[in-house]
């Protein structure tokens, strides 16, 4: 029963381990690609920007979980 | 770092611990964690409106996180979150217009002040007071035969507030609707409605999510299990959430880049938060939770003293 807790504990970390690199590579990411953009984009076209950033952050949380889940299928498929 | 949208100069680290904190609470308790994110924000020099709209935006992303996983261990009531998302709108509506009334009057800093102190004063005493009965109860009754781990894993919830909720779910209103996720047989459409525009009232008149009003009466009145109480108040966070990102963004108030740092710290903490729920029991997660409300007491006796807003 421990040992059980304690290995989907370690699966848990390395999960989490993966996500957090993927998710600040993400905001990097936006950062340098849309960063000016998104200014530019916030003062001429509010409308655009809210749906923009709405889908920005659902994206980080979603794709990035999906992105997280199938690396780490493979992940395990190689370790075994 | 320099922010251009909103004009101002952050360290990430802080903006990432931040969201680190308010991810854990959010996935452990349900809440947004507005209070928390707003005043942080506004420490760094943030304006006030800037640091509503930016928190909603990343209470979003976080709390998308949060239900996923929530979901995936089976404490989302997707039925009762819809419902009440309906009843949450219309709510927030009500309270914005009260709002509204009293800055006409020309008291509503005083009002909103006190209400503010007496809710969230009421909610952290009562929850004390029932969480504290249930676990002496429950103690008594079960004598040590069942572990933690246990009761945690079978969700299945006790509540000194017990037999209040179940004279509530007797009351017979049609249309009556069954909630199977929830393990409730029957319940009349209009208490979760009532419930959900209380809710979404004081998520209007107070500001934030108002998920610390929310997840106890789900548990209290409706008789939801606390861990679906928890998760089913974070995916109704993602509608009410979203509509206010949307608004704000609209008015200039959310700068997405700030959000998104915030938001890098929050996914990690509400995967933590979530997890956690899974080694406690619904008692020992509403006694942890008391203290949260009081924190938002806290602030505003200090704005209320001081004259400084957060």
């Amino acid at each position: 029963m421990k040992r059980d807790a304690a290995k989907s504990l370690r699966v848990f970390a390395a999960e989490l381990a993966i996500y957090a690199v993927l998710v600040t590579g993400y905001f990097f990411a936006v950062l340098h690609v849309l960063g000016g953009w998104l200014y530019r984009l916030e003062t001429q076209h509010r409308v655009i920007y809210a749906v923009v950033a709405i889908l920005l952050i659902a994206g980080q949380a979603v794709f990035l979980d999906a992105v997280t889940t199938v690396l780490f299928r493979l992940l395990r498929r190689r370790w075994r | 770092m320099f922010f251009p949208i909103s004009h101002s100069d952050i360290n990430p680290i802080y903006l990432v611990v931040v969201g680190f904190v308010i991810g854990i609470l959010g996935g452990f308790f349900g809440v947004g964690g507005s209070f928390i994110a707003g005043p942080a924000l506004r420490l760094m020099g943030v304006d006030w409106n800037f640091a509503v709209g930016t928190d909603l935006a990343h209470i979003v992303g976080k709390s998308i996180v949060a239900a996923r996983k929530h979901r995936t261990l089976g404490n989302v009531d997707l039925k009762l979150g819809m419902i009440m998302a309906l009843g949450t709108i219309g709510g927030a509506e009500g309270g914005a217009q009260l709002i509204q009334a009293l800055k006409r009057a020309g008291n509503v800093n005083t009002v909103v002040s006190w209400v503010a102190i007496v809710v969230y004063s009421g909610i952290s005493i009562f929850m004390l007071w029932e969480s504290h009965t249930t676990l002496r109860l429950h103690k008594r009754r079960s004598r040590g035969t069942v572990s933690d781990a246990k009761a945690a894993a079978s969700k299945a919830d006790h509540s000194a507030f017990g037999p209040v909720t179940k004279k509530i779910q007797r009351i017979k209103i049609w249309p009556m609707i069954s909630l199977p996720t929830s393990g409730i047989q029957e319940i009349s459409l209009w208490t979760i409605l009532l419930v959900a525009l209380i809710g979404g009232f004081f998520s209007g008149f107070l500001g934030g999510g108002a998920g610390y009003i929310r997840m106890p009466s789900m548990v209290y009145v409706l008789g939801i299990p606390t861990h679906l109480a928890v998760g089913t108040d974070l995916f109704e966070i993602i509608i009410s959430a979203s509509y206010g990102t949307f608004t704000h963004a609209i008015k200039g108030n959310v700068d997405i880049l700030i959000a998104l740092v915030m938001h890098t710290g929050a996914v990690i903490g509400a995967q933590i938060g979530v997890v956690a729920t899974q080694y406690f029991a619904g008692p020992k997660i509403r006694l942890a939770f008391v203290p949260l409300p009081l924190i938002g007491a806290a602030i505003v006796i200090y704005t209320l003293v001081t004259g400084h807003k957060l």
